[in-house]
């Protein structure tokens, strides 16, 4: 049983509405009760599908979002209620890389600026010069033609964006990851590649991962263990192979039952599962 | 070692250092013909005192309202005739070039700073900030600006300080409203939340975050804001709130020339097609610079 | 033997902005009732193919070769009157996303019997009866509420579920199916992928279903269309392209897939080898 290093225990997480002069304010519960371990070096899967919460959940572990409810901890220190100030120093240790790479590079920063300037802000690197070989090591590493590096967001391919937000994530040497749904709408070739790059990085960094998607078969692929988010609770956990071999929640039945595999299933279509008709 | 497909590598591209910048708004047409005018103008007005021909508040009333040089009964040496008093028009002009250039730099940077500032804090902060400097925009807007200058200006006193208080103070709003929902649109971008994860200060994700790429907006705005400086300042020279009525202004010409319309077309005619080209040019000079310096649109 | 439906020859079709070939030889045909999966990864031209038949090609590509038979009447060289009377009538589409595809500041009703009433020329008591009985038939169950809805009061699966309706509403000879579940949850996707094979079976209309997703493919389409940089790679049997690929990239992108049942599936990216094959195969005349 590998050594946790975020834990969050029991948290809620409540967006309220504000509604102009006249204070009406319906808040509505968007996690409940949720309980999520990462231990050390091992990558875990957050599954649900659209509003479940998997988004809002990424975003509280890594106090991007206040909770109203629970704990949160980094390597056993409660870190719920820390400020903006005390949490800087954590943030290099704790990373987030997002589905969409055009949205999360700033259109008006180089690729240099993009991946050196964090470098510099944590002291990971000393001086510019540090931090550009550093990056040129990780492009060569990863693939990224170098030139990309005076370009802007705009001139890369959407998988050379992918890359570069991974090696701007690398280049800190966090202990967590937060990937949010980063190879949906990537081809299946580009996702495979990407996958690789994930996993052979986990390894040689020693990474703690928390994977949130919404396609179980992705999950399957680098995952150890998965948490399976329906409605804001977390309505399953376990082992992968055990989860996906024999699921105990309905949910998590319907959910597999739903995905269909390139192979020829002639009852596949016509088999339901508890699956709910949408009004 | 990753394996990957070099199926996505594209050509190589030249860099974008500032030089790039510079030759990229260069060789935009706009900024060219707007930059260019512009320019012109900034040499007429440093040069006034060498390049107008004669003295701009020299009276003689002898030559009154003599016409401009290639009509009959010209005077020779006044190139764009004189007004009733006997003043070269074209001094006259040169001179007025000097007050509506100031006025549409200083008034405009002042009304983009403090608009900005206002909201870029608006647009960021949103919560109780935002709602006070929304209400107070809103209040402010509320008076019709030309007649607030005009009621500044009448209890200030006259003078070029006076003037260019009263467009900053009016038209600050302006610049608010675009900043704060433009920085409202960027501030919900994922980059914003990779910086924050990054551990940037709020500070810093507000100024080298999120102000570059509110910057477009803003330099549009700043170039159609000197427009509308330079016609602000016409209309108050126009009903005699300017300046004091010695220095030529554009506007105190419009004034003036249209009195004398019968006397004279050109008095009129100088004074006004200044103006109009001047906003022109600043119009294009803006559109121009928005999309050269943009790294987006210069796809 | 009965004619197809659709038959597809050679057709290419190319960018007058770089004159990139967007489709090059493409041929497929489509029989009566049946459901024909054009597949292939992004920019391989799966839509174009979708657009080609309906005849919205964008004014930036052009068609320079080749026929589109529908009903043993060459599309391209319809004069455009009756090209576009023909097409409203016997050929309809479900797109991708039921977010856009519906006018967002009109009612269901108004939007479902549009095409009613103007093709069949029916008056607005005849229209409002059949697109009730529409949205029984895709399960919708409070259809008057949803008639009288607009389009951002109904969930995503609901919206598809109307367009399904709405692609069905004048009994078609051929859908055009351009990735209509990508944008759904994976439930709600088995949903739609059941409801348009029993009213494709119900009506008897031949579906060309566009998508990425080779698991979906398999699961529905009797016959399959693999495409890459606009040339058909392999086609043929849904059972016989799945199970036992012939060229090599149709069995490289197999292997690519993941897939929850084999934990080392989703790993492999296309070997280099395969990408050159493939080069080298669209060099050639």
């Amino acid at each position: 049983m590998s050594e946790d290093l975020l834990v969050a225990q029991n948290i809620d997480v409540s967006f309220a509405q504000r509604s102009g002069l006249f204070g009406v304010v319906p808040a509505s519960k968007v996690l409940q009760g949720v309980t999520v371990r990462v231990g050390r070096g091992e990558t875990v899967g957050i599954v649900g599908e659209s509003g479940s919460g998997k988004t809002t959940l990424g975003r509280a572990l890594l106090r991007l979002i206040d909770v109203t409810a629970g704990r949160i901890s980094f390597e056993g220190r409660d870190i719920t209620r820390l400020s903006e100030t005390e949490m800087r120093p954590l943030r290099r240790r704790m990373q987030l890389i997002f589905q969409d790479p055009m949205a999360s590079l700033n259109p008006r920063h180089t690729i240099r600026r993009i991946v050196t300037e964090p470098m510099l802000f944590h002291r990971v690197a000393i001086n510019q010069t540090d931090a550009e070989r550093s990056a040129r090591a990780i492009f060569e590493r990863f693939n990224l033609p170098l030139a990309c590096l005076a370009r802007y967001p705009h001139e890369l391919s959407g998988g050379q964006r992918q890359r570069v937000c991974i090696a701007r994530v690398a280049l800190l040497a966090p202990d967590f990851v937060l990937a949010d749904e980063i190879v949906s709408g990537l081809d299946v070739s580009t996702q495979a590649q990407v996958l690789n790059l994930l996993k052979a990085l986990s390894r040689d960094l020693g990474l703690s991962m928390a994977f949130i998607s919404h396609d179980l078969s992705v999950v399957r692929a680098i995952c150890d263990r998965v948490y399976v988010l329906q409605a804001g609770r977390i309505v399953e956990d376990g082992l992968c192979e055990d989860v996906f071999a024999a699921p105990k929640s309905d949910y998590t039945r319907a959910l597999l039952d739903a995905i269909p595999l390139p192979r020829i299933d002639a009852g596949w279509l016509d088999r339901s599962s508890v699956a709910q008709v949408s009004a | 070692m990753v394996e990957a497909v070099a199926l996505d590598l594209r050509g190589e591209a030249p860099g974008h250092t500032r030089w790039e910048f510079a030759g990229a708004c260069l060789r935009d047409p706009k900024v060219v013909v707007g930059g260019g005018f512009i320019l012109f103008l900034v040499v007429l007005a440093l040069g006034a005192p060498w390049l107008a021909p004669k003295d701009p508040l020299e009276q003689d009333i002898i030559l009154g309202a003599t016409p401009p040089a290639w009509l009959a009964g010209a005077e020779p040496g006044h190139w764009l005739g004189t007004d009733d008093l006997g003043r070269d028009v074209l001094s006259r002009v040169i001179y007025g070039s000097r007050v509506a250039l100031t006025v549409a730099f200083v008034a405009s940077a002042l009304a983009a700073a403090l608009g900005s500032m206002l909201g870029l804090l608006a647009g960021w902060r949103r919560g109780w900030t935002d709602a006070t400097i929304s209400r107070l925009v809103e209040i402010w807007m509320a008076f019709p600006p030309v007649l607030l200058s005009i009621l500044l200006v009448a209890v200030v006193g006259p003078g070029i300080g006076s003037i260019i208080g009263a467009i900053a103070i009016i038209d600050w709003t302006r610049f608010c409203r675009v900043v704060r929902a433009e920085t409202m649109n960027q501030a919900s971008a994922d980059y914003v939340i990779a910086a924050r994860a990054i551990g940037f200060s709020q500070t810093r994700i507000l100024i080298r975050e999120i102000l570059p790429n509110v910057a477009p907006v803003l330099i549009a705005l700043v170039s159609l804001e000197m427009g509308i400086a330079v016609i602000v300042e016409a209309i108050l020279s126009f009903v005699g709130l300017s300046v004091s009525s010695d220095t030529p202004t554009w506007g105190g010409m419009i004034a003036q020339g249209r009195q004398l319309l019968h006397q004279g077309w050109w008095i009129l005619a100088a004074p006004l097609t200044m103006l109009f080209l001047t906003v022109l040019a600043f119009n294009l000079l803006g559109e121009g610079l928005r999309r050269a310096l943009d790294p987006v649109m210069r796809r | 033997m009965t004619a197809p439906i659709l038959a597809i020859s050679r057709l290419s079709v190319v960018s007058t902005r770089d004159r990139a070939l967007i489709l090059r030889d493409v041929s497929l045909s489509v029989g009566r009732g049946e459901t024909h999966g054009v597949v292939g990864e992004s920019g391989a031209g799966k839509s174009t193919i979708g657009k080609a038949v309906l005849g919205m090609l964008p004014r930036t590509v052009r068609v320079t070769g080749g026929e589109i038979r529908f009903q043993g009447q060459d599309l391209l060289t319809t004069p455009q009157a009756s090209l576009r009377r023909l097409i409203s009538e016997k050929i309809a589409l479900i797109p991708q996303d039921p977010m856009t595809a519906l006018n967002p500041s009109r009612r269901i009703e108004g939007q479902l019997t549009d095409g009613l009433r103007l093709t069949r020329g029916l008056d607005a008591r005849a229209a409002r009866a059949v697109a009730l009985r529409l949205l029984n038939e895709v399960y919708i169950r409070e259809p008057e509420r949803v008639l009288r809805s607009f389009p951002h009061e109904l969930s995503g699966g609901m919206r598809q579920r109307v367009l399904i309706a709405a692609a069905f509403a004048l009994e078609p000879a051929l859908i055009i199916a351009d990735e209509p579940t990508t944008a759904l949850d994976v439930t709600v996707q088995k949903q739609i992928l059941r409801l348009i094979r029993n009213m494709q079976s119900a009506h008897g209309t031949a579906v060309i279903f566009i998508s990425h997703d080779l698991g979906v493919v398999a699961q529905i389409c009797d016959f399959v269309t693999l495409l890459f940089g606009g040339r058909v790679i392999e086609s043929g049997a849904a059972a016989q392209v799945v199970e036992s690929p012939g060229h090599p990239y149709t069995r490289a992108l197999l292997e690519a897939c993941p897939r929850y049942d084999r934990p080392d599936a989703g790993l492999r990216p296309i070997p280099q080898e395969v990408i050159a094959q493939l080069r080298a195969e669209g060099q050639a005349p």
